[in-house]
């Protein structure tokens, strides 16, 4: 990707929800990344870090009252924080399109699948009814869907999960977006049918050339399918990477007891996995410094002042950091990979 | 369908059957509403008493007496009221259920398209002030005693302001049935449809906002507008026609509880000799043969309206259709 202009650059996003008394809770702060075409982004943390929001800030679909949303993203050189209504219209659903966690409760229940996808279709494009069907049934049976056409006729709950969520990356892909945003598209299903959806995804960006910012609470989703990834942790950046480089030499404690969390394939089976202590902190009562240094093994004085991202790793692989421990010399051991 | 057809008339039968012999066990076990008392007048002889006792059958056993009053009720159709000497009861209430059916079904659309229009657009519009007033609007017609706001239409169309443009159109009090012509019809009943439709456009608007207001906390809501669709468009296909679910059931049961006789207060205020009427009259004279026949009446359009609404149901919600 290098030198060209990434297809989606955000800068600083921060997003802050009123708490009363004239005060904010800032649930998403200073985030800042980019996605080039034909990339495949993962954005990992847990529940409450702040990912879910990020993505729904780019399609302006944050409507909770009083949202200030600050910062900026810019989808092919246009801003789309503070977009008027009419032409973020346009981009969603043509240009960004985004995929949900639940397929079944993300679909109407009361109209069948095809209507659902004619619909996005006929909302961008200038086509006929039968048009709309056509490639509606077209896009279906690429989603791997059997008999697209009669399927096309079912209501969601007619369909098994991982249908369902085959006809929702089908709806999604439907106006060819250059950029596909997935909020956990497999958390809700069996691991056979999440391997088949994360499959269709990585077959996007040949197929379609979609970029995809690929969230999810999982490493090893991110480990199979994304080029580059960007860890969260209590609403910041904590580390950034190309996926091989930040799982071979996590530089963030966070990212590195992520990584321990994941059962290992060889070698002896641990009794008990580790796991990080404590849980993440509520966004109404993050600490000053570090975010992370109440639950980290190597918190010290210098974690009092909240640490800036910086550059680790080898040099111009674009790994950074939000952490003293590199700059201080005593980097975190590189993993076995 | 023809197994769902039968049960829903088995159903029927069942509810009839029940409220029937409920119906005339409370009659027979009130105290004073013995109707050869009423039937024979004031101080009469013991002789006359028995003549009378024994000429309507209350000397029978309770069973007997229930199978010959059904089956004058619902075989014959010639069963007679106990008070108004010899006044057949059905053609009685096949004349008064036009008028109330006309009254309700009018107020009906009035208060649907009504209550569709102020829930969504308060829906919209959620948190500004046109989404408050309306609101208040739904309250404060929810609060107005449907026999007040009568009586107020009423001096307002007929005396006060009778002779100004605006309400010169208005007919005296009453019932024009639709064979002297819609118009007529349409002129009579105008104002009472109003009437009777405010408490419900408030209800029903109030209820609809509030389905639409948490149906935007839905998943498929936030896709549909990921999909890029217009606000207008996510609300209506999307919103209100998940929305309705309630919005039917509600209306099933008011729909039939009016037709069956609720609409008793604007059918007294207009002087239209509806069910409702016909009703109270039966029970202030303890008239057993009336009360019956209304009362079945009445159960005939309720069971009637749950099973439309179950139909509604199946064309509103697919996953109705399959069980689920």
């Amino acid at each position: 990707m290098g030198s060209e202009a990434p297809l989606l650059e955000v800068r600083d996003l921060t997003i802050a929800l009123p708490a009363g008394r004239g005060g904010w809770t800032r649930i998403v702060e200073g985030v800042s990344f980019s996605i080039g075409a034909g990339e495949i982004l993962g954005l990992v943390g847990e529940s409450g870090s702040g990912k879910s929001m990020t993505a729904l800030a780019l399609m302006g679909l944050i409507d909770a009252p009083g949202a200030r949303i600050t910062g900026s993203a810019r989808y092919r050189g246009q801003e789309l924080i503070g977009l008027d209504r009419r032409r973020m219209r346009a981009l969603r659903g043509a240009e960004i399109a985004m995929i949900f966690q639940d397929p079944m409760t993300a679909m109407t229940p009361v109209h069948t699948i095809g209507w659902q996808i004619d619909e996005q279709i006929r909302a961008h494009r200038r086509l006929s009814r039968a048009g709309a069907r056509a490639r509606t049934v077209q896009l279906l049976s690429e989603m791997g869907v059997p008999d697209p056409e009669r399927a096309a006729g079912r209501y969601p709950h007619q369909l098994s999960g991982g249908l369902r969520q085959r006809a929702m990356i089908a709806m999604a892909l439907s106006c060819d977006p250059s950029l596909l945003i997935a909020d956990e598209p497999t958390t809700a299903l069996d691991v056979t049918v999440q391997a088949q959806i994360l499959d269709l995804l990585r077959r996007l960006r040949r197929d379609h050339g979609s970029a995809v910012l690929l969230i999810t609470h999982d490493m090893g989703v991110v480990a199979e399918t994304c080029d580059r990834t960007m860890v969260l942790y209590a609403g910041t950046v904590a580390e950034r990477g190309p996926t091989a480089a930040l799982f071979a030499r996590p530089a963030h404690p966070y990212t590195a007891g992520l990584l321990d969390s994941i059962p290992p394939l060889r070698g002896a089976r641990p009794a008990r996995l580790p796991q990080i202590a404590g849980a993440p902190p509520n966004p109404a009562e993050r600490p000053d410094g570090c975010p992370f240094q109440p639950r980290c093994a190597f918190g010290h004085d210098a974690c009092g002042v909240r640490p800036a991202l910086v550059a680790c790793g080898a040099p111009g692989d674009g790994q950074a950091v939000a952490c003293v421990l590199p700059s201080e010399g005593r980097p975190l051991p590189a993993r076995l990979a | 369908m023809i197994s769902a057809f039968a049960r829903r008339l088995g159903q029927t039968v069942t509810v009839l059957f029940g409220i029937s012999v409920l119906v005339f066990l409370v009659f027979f076990a009130t105290p004073g509403s013995d109707p050869t008392a009423r039937i024979a007048g004031r101080n009469a002889s013991p002789e006359t008493m028995a003549a009378v006792r024994h000429e309507y059958g209350f000397d029978r056993p309770l069973p007997v007496q229930y199978v010959r009053m059904m089956g004058r009720l619902f075989v014959t159709r010639d069963l007679a009221s106990f008070v108004d000497h010899g006044e057949l009861v059905v053609p009685e209430v096949i004349d008064a259920a036009p008028v109330t059916l006309s009254l309700v079904a009018g107020a009906a659309v009035i208060w649907i398209v009504a209550s569709v229009a102020m829930g969504t657009v308060a829906a919209a519009l959620r948190g500004t002030l046109v989404d408050r007033g309306l609101m208040m609007l739904g309250l404060v017609g929810i609060s107005m005693p449907v026999f007040w706001l009568g009586e107020v239409a009423n001096l307002v169309t007929q005396s006060r302001y009778h002779q100004t443009w605006l309400f010169s159109w208005v007919p005296g009090l009453g019932y024009a049935p639709l064979t002297q012509g819609p118009v007529a019809w349409f002129t009579h009943l105008a104002i009472p449809w109003c009437v009777l439709a405010v408490l419900f456009i408030g209800i029903y608007g109030r209820v609809l906002r509030a389905d639409l207001v948490s149906a935007y906390g839905e998943d498929f809501m936030r896709t549909a507008r990921a999909k890029g669709l217009s606000e207008t468009r996510v609300l209506l296909r999307h919103g209100l026609r998940t929305s309705l679910i309630t919005f039917v059931s509600l209306f099933g049961l008011d729909f039939a509880q009016l037709v069956g006789g609720g609409a008793l207060l604007t059918e007294v205020v207009f002087g239209l000799q509806g069910v409702g009427r016909l009703t109270y009259q039966g029970l202030i004279n303890l008239d057993l043969p009336l009360i019956m026949a209304t009362v079945m009446y009445s159960a005939v359009f309720v069971v009637l309206a749950n099973a439309v609404v179950d139909l509604v149901y199946l064309l509103l919600d697919p996953r109705v259709r399959d069980g689920l």
